[in-house]
């Protein structure tokens, strides 16, 4: 059913990862992202992989949430798992049949590949189940706006971002309400060929964006009723702050990045 | 056994989520056919989703749902019958609407039916009259019509697919006092003319007292009860404790009674309180 898509996916809690300031989290996000990727051998991606487990651990998110987060990237792990085990040659041959042959250097990386994409995944999918899209694009606005002295419109993407966000949710609500409805009235789009299902569609989109053209115009107007003129001089209700703990979030994490490059240095297996 | 039966009905939404709520719990009904229902509730207290059963839009998380004797869900490829049988109004209706004109819009269910034309224009042209839609403006796009008129043109389409069950979700929400009485006048008077089982759903007591034989109260995703208007509005005090009222005439009069002037007729409309006090005036002069 459409209302099972979940956009977003901010998982509410308390926990210490839920707390931290969300632009720590981008940056530690995007280290965490090069520790995984600067990791050369198994013992690298073990340090990543501990990183990994204590940061789940402390925010309280199911197992079953995160491992809902790789499903969707299954096929593709999948595939390059079987490349990789197949075209690569280095290393002892394990078994040798007609063209097929796989190597320990082939398994290796297979299993290297795919650990590391599944961590990528856990990592991201952490921060958004962490921290809601709000403050999410909130957070990224500040990080780009060093960029606006090149005219670089860091809050007019900031708000496209937050409004486009807020009303995922409420078009997919409506486009619910239009199907029942339109079922309702004996409309059919589980069967038929792919044009009859395509003509399927049109009592439904039609409404969707009518009604999405009149809530942008009403919204168009409510922000112009209150003032709003763009991102200069505006200040802001809920001001980021960071507390020690952003900083020892990432002196933590800095040391696993320093573990990790010592251990590439005199143990890269 | 009643055209619409449920037993043990239960609806949780977002199930497996830190979101989970129940809408629908445990409910048990029997609607004969021919009655003329109204169902009442505060805001978020399950009336939309309960309705949504009644038609296989929802799935039930547990329970079953009866339609004329015949359980829903049993035979998937029976769903489409089925909504052909029981129609459904869902709240601001409007903005369903899509068609390049309002004669084609009302169609669209009819055609879904697989009626011909000529049974399909027939039954337009008599639901337009029937919901006061003048016929000039059958050939004008739905887009151009005011709120109201659009508001006519989507129960019309529903309508017209005749059903044994007209189910309505807040018929009258956003219209003037004049414009409800509209909506719901004609409704009353499809259910003299087709005698079909209406579901009215509502907000406002007074609306439901004016219209139906019976209601039905929803609190809390449960039903508090299912009865005639007389003995759903003897529970005032219940009602309002549950945020809703009792229509201001029905009190009026409750309270003439307890004052002390005798008649036995219950009160839930002013036309009807109007000629009750012309009546016992002309008593008390004699
Ligand atoms: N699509 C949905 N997803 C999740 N929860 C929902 C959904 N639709 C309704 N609910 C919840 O289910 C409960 C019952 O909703 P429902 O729409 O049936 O109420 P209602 O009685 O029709 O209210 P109203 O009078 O405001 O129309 C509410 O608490 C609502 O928040
Ligand atoms: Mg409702």
């Amino acid at each position: 059913m459409i209302k099972d898509i979940t956009i977003g996916q901010y998982f509410p809690g308390k926990s210490a990862v839920h707390r931290l300031d969300p632009r720590m989290k981008l940056l530690l996000t995007v280290l965490y992202i090069v520790m995984l990727f600067i990791a050369k051998g198994f013992l690298g991606l073990a340090v990543g992989i501990i990183y990994m487990l204590a940061a789940f651990l402390m925010s309280g998110i199911p197992i079953r949430m995160m491992l809902k987060s790789v499903k969707p990237i299954l096929p593709i792990i999948v595939f390059t798992g079987f490349l990789n085990l197949f075209f690569i040659t280095t290393g002892d041959p394990l078994v040798e049949w007609h063209f097929i042959k796989i190597t320990t250097g082939g398994l290796k990386t297979m299993v290297f590949m795919a650990s590391r994409i599944i961590l990528l995944i856990f990592g991201t999918s952490l921060l958004t189940y962490t921290t809601s899209p709000i403050t999410l694009t909130d957070a990224i606005e500040r990080v780009m706006s060093p960029l606006k002295v090149i005219k670089f419109p860091a809050h007019e993407i900031a708000m496209m971002m937050t409004i486009a966000l807020r009303f995922i949710p409420t078009l997919i609500e409506e486009t619910d309400k239009i199907m029942s409805a339109q079922k309702a009235r004996g409309a059919d789009m589980e069967s038929g060929n792919v044009i009859k299902r395509a003509k399927a569609l049109i009592p439904i989109l039609i409404p969707l964006f009518v009604s999405a053209f009149r809530r942008a115009e009403e919204l168009a107007l409510a922000m112009e009723c209150r003032c709003y003129h763009g991102g200069e001089g505006r200040t802001r209700l809920k001001q980021l702050k960071t507390a020690p703990r952003d900083y020892v979030a990432l002196a933590v994490t800095v040391l696993f990045i320093v573990a990790v490059i010592l251990l590439n240095r005199f143990l890269p297996i | 056994m009643g055209i619409i039966r449920t037993e043990d009905l239960t609806y949780v939404y977002g199930e497996g989520t830190p979101f989970r709520k129940t809408a629908v719990d445990g409910v048990n009904l029997d609607i004969e056919a021919g009655e003329i229902v109204g169902i009442i509730g505060h805001t978020g207290s399950g009336k939309s989703t309960l309705i949504q059963h009644f038609n296989g839009l929802l799935k039930p998380t547990s329970g079953k749902v009866f339609i004329d004797g015949e359980e829903l869900f049993a035979d998937k490829s029976r769903l489409k019958e089925i909504r052909f049988k029981v129609g459904l109004v869902f709240q601001y209706p409007e903005y369903q609407l899509f068609e390049e004109t309002v004669y084609k819009d009302i169609a669209f269910g009819p055609k879904n039916m697989g009626l011909t034309d000529g049974e399909a224009d027939k039954r337009i042209k008599e639901t337009a009259r029937l919901v006061g839609l003048k016929p000039e403006l059958l050939d004008k796009s739905p887009f151009e019509l005011s709120g109201g008129q659009k508001r006519r043109v989507a129960i019309a389409g529903v309508m017209a697919m005749e059903p044994k069950v007209l189910i309505l979700d807040e018929p009258t929400a956003g219209l003037d006092p004049r414009g409800r009485d509209r909506i719901l006048g004609l409704i009353k008077e499809y259910h003299a003319e087709k005698g079909t089982t209406v579901l009215l759903v509502s907000h406002s007591m007074e609306d439901v007292a004016k219209t139906v034989s019976k209601i039905l109260v929803m609190n809390d995703a449960k039903v508090f009860m299912y009865s005639d208007r007389s003995s759903v509005f003897a529970k005032a005090d219940e009602l309002t404790a549950m945020g809703l009222t009792v229509p201001q005439v029905t009190r009026v009069f409750d309270r003439l009674r307890a004052m002390g002037i005798e008649f036995d007729d219950e009160v839930f409309s002013i036309d009807y309180a109007k000629d009750l006090v012309l009546r016992l005036l002309a008593e008390k002069r004699r």
